[in-house]
């Protein structure tokens, strides 16, 4: 199983190679280093969100209300932060985090404790966050000028060349993979999505590891939503509506089985960077940004076409025994 | 496909078991749709206290705008939802009919090529669904997910930021138009339409089948059922009523933007599951959706009347969603404790 991943993600870094060889054709420039690390910093946020949401389809479940988690949290720090200019940064991140990964716990209770299928927990706090969000805001704007100097430069705050946006993405992404593949949750994560039974049997208790997964979600959404608020300058009800979708897109375009179980967090990070360099380059080839939309579509479509051959096949011969081994060490 | 119900398969059993423990009164009393029926009940009188206006015939005709456009396309999602499946898609199924209705308006189509235009748009947005799901056997949510923003995307594509507004006068009948004093026609149409789902679904063979392949669909594959095939005509048939639904909507409003409906696919599926349909699979009623659809029209028409915005009415909208189904688990569990 291994060496098909291995050779999945191969495929899609060839893939989202040629693609950028592609643009640079038609746009000289696009592949140049300083370009590349622009989508890279544009596709952050992408893919932390990405990551909490490969965690939790991961354990058979889907969170749909990371984007609305991440409009309130975004809401809630700039608010405060334009109310008292004077809190240290350090807090209001925290905050951040803390807000959102107590909103991501709100959905794992639900799932946890009552058992509601995670689809119907999560459409329906997708509304009530949202919803919150305007409550809060009264639905007015926050806008740069409330917001202070200090709180809207951080992302941008140029270490090593790169904006501190690029590298937070980066350490959550060594932080996932840590947590992914070298820890206890991790191999729960993997197994109460694989084979449910046999995780019992082994003693996970799935529903904590659900709710730790979306947990988590949660506080990466926390987190994204300082960053995406500070980043464009800007705290409206409606940031990031839809983006949710972008998130399981970036799954399923990276190879997470939306059947839980089956995923590496290079395929999530890849999924994102994909759709992150396509995003970025149909104004620079001259398509109207109104087709990303359609092209997302497609690509995801076509993702999915992919991965279930990949997954049948896989299914029959291999991954039978090794997940029965996965589940036993 | 199966995922959605395998991910609970643990929680199908524990939740059934104590459920046909309980007595034929609790059982009555827990009927779903009596109970939904009592929310109904409770929330219309609510509405008649809290506003002088609500209780005007004229007034709660209008209330029926704000639901019976989604209950139509609710009804073939129940279906869908009780075969296992999912369709996210329909709401953008409405902006691609929409907007082609708007082209073909653009090109003196009447009112009659307008309809024809617009439900052929949903069949063939639904048999494209149907063939990924059912033929190339993937998962529906990933699917539809995927369709939703291809549909969606064409739109745009199209519209960009511009708008589709004249259409011919007589078209205006399907969204505007009154069949009998107040009942609108697309009133009429949603009780017609519930009559038809609720005997297709309740009294013949082929809904029958949808709950046994819903149910266990192993099973159905060896009773000789054709699983993909019924898989196949429930999609087009969502596609179909996402179809009609356009038709309607744009009747009403006059106008044609990439955006509309924006959103309606989460609505449909919070109305068919506080209709009591299990998101699992294998359990629901049209009776159930039929009384859900009230009961999001009323809160959603009372609130309006009291000048709450829209999007504070979507909490509202979620927390029933999660509400009226969480209560009869916890009600279930402290039984089942204090049994013990």
């Amino acid at each position: 199983m291994k060496k098909l991943m291995k050779h999945r993600e191969l495929l899609l870094v060839g893939i989202i190679a040629i693609m950028v060889a592609g643009f640079a054709t038609r746009a000289p420039g696009f592949a140049t280093p300083g370009n590349l690390a622009n989508i890279f910093n544009d596709t952050s946020i992408l893919i932390i969100l990405a990551l909490g949401q490969m965690t939790v389809i991961l354990t058979k479940s889907i969170d749909l209300s990371v984007a609305a988690n991440l409009a309130f949290t975004g809401m809630a720090v700039a608010m405060m932060d334009a109310a008292y200019p004077g809190m240290p940064l350090a807090l209001l991140v925290i905050l951040a985090i803390g807000i959102g990964a107590a909103l991501g716990a709100i959905n794992g209770m639900l799932v946890w404790w009552l058992r509601i299928p995670p689809i119907v927990v999560t459409l329906g706090t997708l509304t009530i966050y949202r919803g919150m969000a305007f409550v809060l805001s009264g639905g007015a704007w926050v806008n740069s000028h409330q917001m202070t100097p200090g709180f809207l430069n951080f992302p941008r705050l140029a270490v090593l060349g790169m904006p501190l946006l690029s590298w937070m993405a980066i350490a959550i992404v060594l932080m996932m993979w840590v947590v992914l593949t070298r820890t206890q949750f991790g191999r729960a994560t993997y197994a109460s999505g694989g084979n449910p039974t046999a995780a019992v049997y082994a003693g996970i208790d799935i529903g904590r590891t659900r709710f730790f997964a979306f947990t988590l979600s949660g506080a990466l959404a926390g987190l994204a939503g300082y960053l995406w608020v500070s980043r464009y300058a800007v705290a409206y009800v409606d940031v990031a509506a839809g983006f949710e979708l972008d998130t399981v897109a970036a799954c399923v375009i990276g190879g997470i089985s939306i059947a839980g179980g089956i995923g590496t967090v290079a395929g999530a990070v890849l999924g994102a960077l994909f759709l992150g360099v396509i995003k970025n380059a149909l104004p620079v080839i001259g398509i109207s940004s109104f087709a990303q939309m359609a092209i997302s579509g497609i690509v995801i479509v076509a993702a999915v076409v992919f991965n279930a051959r990949a997954e049948r096949k896989a299914g029959r011969i291999i991954l039978r025994d090794r997940g029965a081994k996965e589940v036993s060490a | 496909m199966s995922d959605t119900r395998d991910m609970s398969a643990e929680t199908r059993t524990r939740s059934a078991i104590p459920d046909r423990l309980g007595t034929p009164v609790s059982r009555l009393l827990g009927s779903w749709e009596v109970l939904l029926f009592g929310v109904a009940i409770a929330i219309f009188i609510a509405n008649s206290f809290a506003s002088p206006y609500f209780l005007n015939a004229w007034n709660l005709s209008d209330a029926t705008f704000n639901f019976t456009e989604k209950a139509m396309i609710a009804f073939a999602m129940a279906m869908l939802i009780i075969v296992g499946e999912i369709d996210l898609s329909v709401a953008a199924i409405i902006a691609l009919a929409s907007t082609a209705m708007g082209a073909a308006a653009q090109m003196g189509i009447g009112a009659p090529g307008l309809v024809a235009v617009g439900i052929s748009v949903g069949l063939v947005c639904g048999a494209i669904n149907g063939t990924l799901v059912s033929v190339l056997k993937l998962p529906s949510i990933v699917v539809t997910i995927g369709t939703m923003s291809l549909f969606r995307g064409i739109s745009y594509i199209t519209l960009g930021d511009q708008a589709y507004g004249k259409y011919p006068a007589d078209f205006a009948y399907f969204g505007q138009g009154y069949v009998f004093w107040v009942f609108s026609f697309e009133f009429v149409l949603f009780i017609v339409l519930a009559i038809i789902f609720g005997i297709v679904l309740h009294a013949t063979n082929f809904g029958r089948q949808v709950f046994v392949i819903g149910n266990n669909e192993f099973a159905a594959r060896f009773s000789g059922i054709p699983v993909e095939r019924i898989k196949f005509k429930l999609f087009l048939l969502t596609g179909l009523m996402s179809g009609i639904a356009a038709v309607c909507l744009t009747s009403r409003l006059g106008s044609t933007r990439p955006s509309i409906a924006q959103g309606w696919e989460l609505e449909i599926v919070t109305m068919v599951v506080l209709g009591g349909v299990s998101i699992l699979g294998g359990a629901g009623t049209i009776a159930g959706v039929v009384i859900a659809a009230f009961v999001m029209g009323l809160v959603t028409f009372g609130l309006g009347l009291l000048n709450v915005p829209g999007i504070v009415m979507s909490i509202f909208v979620g927390l029933l969603l999660i509400i009226t189904i969480a209560l009869p688990i916890v009600v279930r569990r402290i039984r089942f404790m204090s049994t013990k």
